[in-house]
């Protein structure tokens, strides 16, 4: 077994591992830091497909960036008894089932199907090559996508406005922690 | 068996993509579908990088497509973790099966 071989079989066990906890772990932060060692995992995987630019965006924009976003997220809602909660719903059987048909739909297809794998070499300076796409050929999905991120900033930022906040007269009246109340005011 | 190719990228692929279906479909915390569904984008830019790698090798159309994904991913995940958050001040929870609110 050759060395690719063996670095695929081993980020492949490692980030199937990872994925399994990030959905079972019973502890939401938990979940979060197996979410991060899956994403370092892919990062792994597009090295090995000879990406070396998308892996380094992986690990900025996913294990640097959104991973933080989620925990961020967790520390502001997670309650103490949030570890002793039921952290499924009704639907795991069902769920588990799906997921295993649609596995198996999608593999058997998969192997099925005759690609037509092409042994042209690869660019040579990828992320070059990568960035001369972006501003020619892709220049217009490349601008809506930066108008995407500005309003999805100016988005996030007039949602999650405290002002915007009108409580629900219904809702249990449980008492904030001490520093949720001071950001939520 | 000669080697890694592209149907064992496609392979990993498939099962992260499903294990995310089984924890979007599972999951009682909004936070937990939304990590959930960020595994199920991570799958699919494997298979986009696969292709890129083995089916178009000369014109790496797949990685500019994956960098798209992720830059969408990245404002999706904003825009759904302010809702989380204004949902939790609102509601006290982040319980999806109990966020019926828009429901009457």
């Amino acid at each position: 077994m050759d060395t690719i071989s063996l670095a695929f079989y081993a980020l492949a066990f490692l980030i199937i591992a990872a994925a399994i906890f990030v959905v079972t772990s019973k502890n939401i932060f938990h979940s979060a830091i197996y979410l991060i060692l899956a994403l370092f995992g892919v990062a792994g995987v597009y090295v090995l497909l000879q990406a070396p630019f998308l892996a380094a965006a992986q690990v900025l924009m996913y294990v640097g960036a959104v991973s933080m976003l989620m925990i961020f997220a967790i520390m502001l809602t997670a309650r103490i008894a949030d570890q002793t909660i039921r952290h499924t719903n009704e639907q795991v059987l069902t769920g588990l089932l799906l997921s295993l048909g649609l596995l198996a739909v999608i593999v058997y297809s998969l192997w099925q199907t005759p690609f037509a794998i092409s042994s042209d070499p690869m660019p040579e300076g990828a992320g070059g090559t990568l960035g001369k796409l972006l501003l020619t050929q892709f220049a217009l999905p490349f601008e809506i996508v930066s108008v995407l991120l500005l309003g999805a900033l100016i988005g996030a930022v007039v949602i999650a406005k405290k002002d915007s906040v009108r409580r629900d007269p219904e809702a249990p009246t449980t008492p904030l922690p001490k520093s949720i109340e001071k950001v939520a005011g | 068996m000669e080697g890694i190719g592209l149907i064992h990228y496609l392979t990993l692929s498939a099962v992260v993509f499903c294990i995310g279906v089984f924890g979007m479909l599972t999951r009682r915390n909004a936070i937990g579908v939304l990590m959930s569904i960020e595994l199920m984008f991570n799958a699919v830019n494997i298979t986009l990088v696969a292709f890129a790698r083995y089916v178009t090798p000369a014109t790496i159309t797949g990685q500019v497509v994956a960098i798209f994904t992720i830059a969408v991913a990245a404002a999706e995940a904003t825009v759904a973790l302010a809702i989380v958050l204004l949902i939790y001040q609102h509601h006290r929870g982040i319980d999806v099966d109990r966020i019926n609110f828009m429901k009457w």
